[in-house]
């Protein structure tokens, strides 16, 4: 089977590439950091288990700003789907 | 001009090489790591050498059991019969090796932590040897889940059939998901032997606590696994949805970034989950009273960590689905 590859194929098909690639590789860095974050939050409770409110709190922020990077990333692979 | 058995033949070769080639190196590192920590408990407590020296080698041997499934497959992939394949065969065989190549990175590496932890803490604590060496199995066992779930991705594209499958956009699901599988078995590998190592820590430190400490470990392996199984999710609908033949390559290409997009996706999400059970299952065995706590503060940060993971599977799904 022959098959037809013209120019919008090609642009297509790339940022439909990119998209994966955009979001698998976005999805490292998060993952990683968010875990480090609540690993350190442990300890932190172990050690003053009576400040486990503000320990909780505190490391949800930092969740959700280490959080921010996958959400570039599934932003920019959306945008690579569907708009481009 | 290259017939299409030539071209099966070949890939199956190369495949076979990819397959135990990167299947090697997790085994090395995670056992060189078991090691120099032997090495290190040994020079702190001589007199109980030959215990150190046994539990070495019986960690030594879970850590390998992964880069062993590689060999069987690499094996398996030299001496297959591929007279009258299909040559969408030549794809899948890649994508079997990939699969299992990448996923016995993770688990051998993982496999490591538990043995060389199980070391120290016989050089620490020398009266709670059969406690360790049965902790430090139980974790090493959890860790070879990825490497067992890349080992039966690998064997289902070696073993199915495709004739019936239209040639275009199926070439690029086989090879995706071998990489969706593969690629997320690292970071949940890596992940799970993180709190394996530390609960052998935390039983020499303090064994009474055995069970919670046991009990902590296994909670936060199992949340570990979870990026891999959505990267098995991800290759079973690539293997088993029959997509329709085209002659464009779009399609081809958005079944390959899908396997790309989770098996990367898979491997951070992975190993932060790891981490988090590692700080728990830390103090679990230091402060056993605040066990509780402690088990809802991980799995509220592995649930929050696991979210990219979960955004890697949703981006998949749309470009196998929706495109």
């Amino acid at each position: 089977m022959a098959i037809n590859i013209t120019g919008h194929d090609i642009v297509k098909a790339a940022a439909l590439l990119g998209a994966g690639i955009a979001m698998g590789l976005g999805a490292i860095g998060p993952g990683v950091g968010e875990g480090f974050a609540a690993g350190k939050a442990c300890e932190s409770i172990g050690r003053k288990p009576e400040e486990a409110g503000l320990i909780t709190r505190t490391m949800l922020v930092g969740q959700a700003v280490s959080e921010s990077t996958g959400i570039y990333s599934l932003v920019v692979a959306l945008l690579l789907i569907f708009v481009v | 001009m290259l017939d299409i058995q030539t071209l099966v033949g070949l890939s199956k070769d190369l495949s076979a090489g990819l397959c135990i080639g990167l299947g090697a190196i997790g085994a090395a590192l995670g056992e060189g790591y078991t090691a120099g920590f032997a090495n290190k408990a040994i020079s702190q407590r001589p007199e109980k050498g030959g215990d150190i020296a046994k539990s070495m080698l019986v960690g030594q041997a879970m850590a390998e059991s992964a880069a062993i499934f590689a060999l069987v497959i690499a094996v398996l992939l030299l001496f297959m019969d591929v007279s009258s394949a299909h040559p969408l065969k030549a794809f899948a065989l890649i994508g079997a090796g990939l699969s299992m190549g990448f996923g016995a990175f993770g688990s051998a590496v993982g496999g490591g932590y538990p043995a060389a932890e199980a070391c120290l803490g016989i050089s620490r604590q020398p009266t709670v040897t059969g406690e360790l060496i049965t902790n430090m199995l139980i974790g090493s066992a959890v860790c070879q889940t990825p490497a067992i779930f890349a080992m039966v991705i690998s064997l289902i594209l070696m073993f199915i059939g495709f004739e019936n499958e239209p040639l275009n956009p199926t070439w690029a699901a086989l090879i995706a998901a071998g990489l969706s599988t593969g690629l997320s078995s690292i970071g949940s590998g890596i992940g799970g032997g993180m709190p394996a190592g530390e609960s052998c820590a935390g039983i020499a430190r303090n064994p009474e606590s055995a069970g919670q400490i046991t009990t902590a470990m296994l909670v936060g392996q199992a949340v570990a696994q979870t990026p891999c199984i959505f990267g098995l999710l991800v290759s079973f609908i690539l293997i088993f949805k029959e997509p329709s033949a085209t002659n464009s390559i779009v399609p081809a290409i958005a079944l390959l970034s899908a396997g790309i997009c989770m098996g990367l996706g898979g491997i951070g999400p992975g190993i932060g989950n790891g981490y988090a059970a590692q700080g728990a299952v830390k103090w679990i065995a230091r402060r056993v009273e605040a066990s509780g706590t402690l088990t809802r503060i991980m799995l509220v940060g592995q649930a929050v960590s696991q979210s990219t993971a979960i955004y890697a599977m949703v981006v998949s799904l749309v470009l196998i689905f929706v495109l």
